[in-house]
C-alpha cells in the first residue's frame, strides 16, 4: 500500500487522480489474472482434448500440445455409438422447442398477472410464487409416474412437456410487464383494441429485452439439465448432451482422458457462445429476480 | 340514456347498468383466465398435481412394478423410518457440513470479487465473464475435467502439491475425509460468478453521494465497506443466503458424477440419497416421504429468514 503511494505520487500527473489510476490498474491486473486462474480447469480442457492418451498427465503441464490431435474431435463426433452429433441434436431440439413454447404460454400468463383484473389473481399469483421453490426431488417420482402413464415416459416429450410453463417464466416476465406503462394500453384500449391485440402488438414489442433474457437463460438451463434427462431417458439414442457425456465417461474408462475431455468440449463450445453473443441479457435475466427480491 | 329522459323508467336504467356492470366483470375475468389458461393448465398438470400425488406417495408402501392397485397406506411410518435409517442420518449430516462449509465461503469471497470488480477496474464487463463462465459451463463437462485435475496420483492438482513440497497430498475424491471438501471447492469456484454478478446488481443502486459524504468525514476504505455497502446490500445478501441454502439442499450433479455418494457414505447427500431409494432401490414412498421433508427444510428456512430479514435488512 504504502509502496504503491509513494509510486504514484512520483507520478507526473497530479498526485489524486495519479493514485486512482494506478489503483485501478492494480485492480484490474490482480482480478484479470484472478479471473485467468478461474479459467484454468477449461484451459486444461481444451489443451487435453488435443493431446494423446500419454501425455495427459505430464507435469509440468504442457498447455500448447506439439502436435494437436484434432483428430480426437472427430473420433466422438462421428464414431462412437451412438455418435455426439446425436446428442447435440436432441439438445438443440429440446431446448429450442421447450424456449419458443416456454416464451409463449409465460408471456401470455405475465400479462394477464401484470395488467389485467381478475377475481383471484393475487392468490393465483402467489401460488406461482411458491411453486417456484418446490425442489425437483419433490416432483421427479409423481412425474416418472405420470409420464409413464401417459405413455411418454423415455420419449422427448417427458422433457418438453413440463418445461412449457415454467412459474419462474412467468414471474420473470410478469416483472419487466409491471414496468411498461399503463397509458399505452389504455390508449389502444379507447382505439376499441383487443386485449390480444394490446398484448401483442403493444406490450410484447415493449418487452423484448425481457424476452431475450428469458430466452437465452431458458436456453442454457434446458441445455445443461442433468437430472431430468437422467431419469426420464433410458434410450441411448435419446440422450443429450449432458447424459450422451457422462455415458461417455463411463465407458470411456481412464484410458480414453482425451476423447472425453474432447466431448466436454463440445459440450462447453456452444453454450459459451450462447453466453458470449447474450450476455447482457443473460445477467439482466438472473439479476432481475432478485433486485425486487 | 334513453332511459333517462323517462323518469319512470329509472329503476330499470339502473338494473341495466349494474347488469352491464356484472357483464364487464365477467367478460373481464374471462379474459384474465384465458391469457392464464395455457400456462395454468399445464402448470396444475405438470405441477402441482404432482406434488399432491407425492404426498399421497409418502404416506404408502409402494413398488413400481405393482401399478397403482399395488399402492397401501401406511400412515407415517416412511417418515419415522426415516430417522433410523443411517443412510438418511448420514446424508442430512454431509448436507448440512456442506452447506454451512461452502455458504460463507462462497458470499463472502463473491463479495470481495464484486466489490473489487465494480468500479476498481478497467474492462469490468470482460473480467466479469471470466469469473461468471463456470456458472454456464453444463455440469458434467465440469465434472469431467474435476474428476482428472482431483486424480489422486497424477493429476495436475496432486502433482503441484507435491511440487510444493507437500509429501502426501490429500486423496480427494478417493478418501472418506477428502471426498466432501472437495466437491465444495468445486462448488464455490463455480458459484463466485453468479454471486458476484448478484452483488454488483446491487452495489450499482447504492447512492455515490453516500460514499463521498463519507469520503469527506474521513471514514477509511473498510469503514465505508461495514457501514454504507453491507448495510445497503442487505437485501441481495439476504437474496443470496436464500437461494445458496435452497441449491445447495438439493446438489445432487457432482456427487453423482464423482462419487455416487462414496467413498462409503462419506458424499451422501439428501437429493442423491433421494434418488438412489426412488430410482435405484425402487422404494417410492421412503423417495417422497425424504422429497417432502426436504421441501419443508426449504420452506422452512425461507419462512425464518423471510421472519428474520425484518431485523436486518434495510430497503
Amino acid at each position: 500500500m504504502k509502496l504503491l503511494r509513494n509510486f504514484s505520487a512520483r507520478l507526473p500527473f497530479g498526485s489524486n487522480a495519479g493514485r486512482k489510476v494506478a489503483f485501478k490498474s492494480l485492480g484490474t491486473v490482480i482480478m484479470a489474472v484472478l479471473g485467468l486462474a478461474m479459467l484454468v480447469p477449461f484451459f486444461w480442457m481444451i489443451s487435453t482434448s488435443l493431446k494423446i492418451q500419454g501425455d495427459v498427465y505430464k507435469f509440468p503441464v504442457e498447455w500448447f500440445p506439439k502436435l494437436p490431435q484434432f483428430g480426437n474431435y472427430k473420433t466422438v463426433w462421428l464414431d462412437q455409438d451412438p455418435p455426439f452429433f446425436i446428442y447435440y441434436w436432441n439438445s438443440i431440439k429440446i431446448a429450442v422447442i421447450c424456449v419458443i413454447g416456454d416464451l409463449i404460454t409465460s408471456s401470455l400468463a405475465a400479462y394477464a398477472f401484470a395488467r389485467l383484473q381478475f377475481k383471484g389473481r393475487d392468490q393465483l399469483f402467489l401460488l406461482y410464487l411458491v411453486t417456484m421453490m418446490i425442489p425437483f426431488q419433490v416432483l421427479m417420482v409423481p412425474q416418472f409416474m405420470l409420464f409413464r402413464w401417459m405413455g411418454i415416459y423415455n420419449t422427448h416429450w417427458a422433457l418438453i412437456l413440463p418445461r412449457l410453463f415454467t412459474p419462474l417464466g412467468t414471474f420473470l416476465l410478469r416483472q419487466y410487464f409491471l414496468t411498461v406503462p399503463f397509458e399505452l394500453s389504455e390508449a389502444a384500449r379507447v382505439d376499441g383494441a383487443s386485449e390480444f391485440r394490446t398484448f401483442w402488438q403493444i406490450v410484447l414489442p415493449l418487452a423484448k429485452p425481457a424476452l431475450a433474457s428469458l430466452a437465452i437463460l431458458s436456453f442454457v438451463w434446458r441445455w445443461n439439465d442433468y437430472e431430468g434427462p437422467l431419469i426420464f431417458l433410458t434410450n441411448r439414442q435419446l440422450y443429450t448432451v449432458p447424459l450422451g457425456l457422462t455415458n461417455f465417461i463411463d465407458e470411456a474408462g481412464n484410458q480414453q482422458d482425451t476423447l472425453i475431455m474432447a466431448a466436454s468440449v463440445s459440450a462447453f463450445l456452444p453454450i459459451l457462445i450462447v453466453f458470449l453473443l447474450g450476455q447482457k441479457y443473460f445477467i439482466e435475466g438472473i439479476t432481475a429476480g432478485s433486485v425486487k427480491g | 340514456m334513453a332511459s333517462a329522459i323517462h323518469p319512470g323508467t329509472a329503476v330499470d336504467a339502473a338494473a341495466l347498468n349494474a347488469r352491464a356492470a356484472r357483464r364487464r366483470a365477467w367478460q373481464r375475468n374471462i379474459t384474465g383466465y384465458l391469457f392464464v389458461a395455457p400456462n395454468l393448465i399445464g402448470f396444475l398438470l405438470f405441477t402441482l398435481a404432482p406434488v399432491l400425488f407425492s404426498l399421497v406417495v409418502a404416506f404408502s408402501d409402494w413398488n413400481l412394478f405393482k401399478g397403482i392397485g399395488g399402492m397401501e397406506f401406511v400412515g407415517w411410518r416412511n417418515f419415522t423410518a426415516l430417522f433410523h435409517d443411517v443412510w438418511f442420518i448420514d446424508s442430512l449430516k454431509n448436507n448440512l457440513f456442506y452447506t454451512m462449509a461452502t455458504i460463507p465461503a462462497l458470499m463472502i469471497l463473491s463479495l470481495v470479487v464484486a466489490v473489487i470488480l465494480n468500479d476498481r477496474v478497467y474492462g469490468r464487463v470482460i473480467i466479469r465473464a471470466m469469473f461468471f463462465i463456470p456458472y454456464i459451463a453444463n455440469i458434467v463437462a465440469i465434472c469431467a475435467v474435476w474428476l482428472l485435475l482431483y486424480n489422486p496420483a497424477h493429476g495436475v492438482i496432486n502433482q503441484f502439491l507435491t511440487g510444493l513440497g507437500i509429501a502426501s497430498p490429500p486423496q480427494w475424491l478417493a478418501s472418506t475425509q477428502w471426498a466432501l471438501p472437495a466437491i465444495m471447492i468445486m462448488t464455490i469456484w463455480g458459484g463466485i460468478g453468479y454471486n458476484s454478478v448478484l452483488y454488483m446488481a446491487g452495489l450499482q443502486s447504492i447512492p455515490r453521494s453516500l460514499y463521498e459524504s463519507a469520503e469527506i468525514d474521513g471514514a477509511s476504505a473498510f469503514g465505508k465497506l461495514w457501514h454504507i455497502t453491507i448495510p445497503m446490500l442487505s437485501p441481495t445478501i439476504f437474496f443470496l443466503l436464500i437461494t445458496n441454502i435452497i441449491y445447495s439442499f438439493q446438489v445432487f450433479g457432482p456427487i453423482n458424477i464423482l462419487t455416487q455418494g462414496g467413498p462409503g457414505r462419506a458424499t451422501t447427500v439428501i437429493a442423491y440419497y433421494i434418488y438412489l431409494s426412488g430410482f435405484r432401490y425402487f422404494k417410492m414412498g421412503p423417495a417422497s416421504a425424504m422429497a417432502w421433508f426436504l421441501m419443508i427444510v426449504i420452506f422452512g428456512v425461507t419462512l425464518v429468514q423471510w421472519r428474520g430479514q425484518k431485523k436486518w435488512v434495510n430497503y
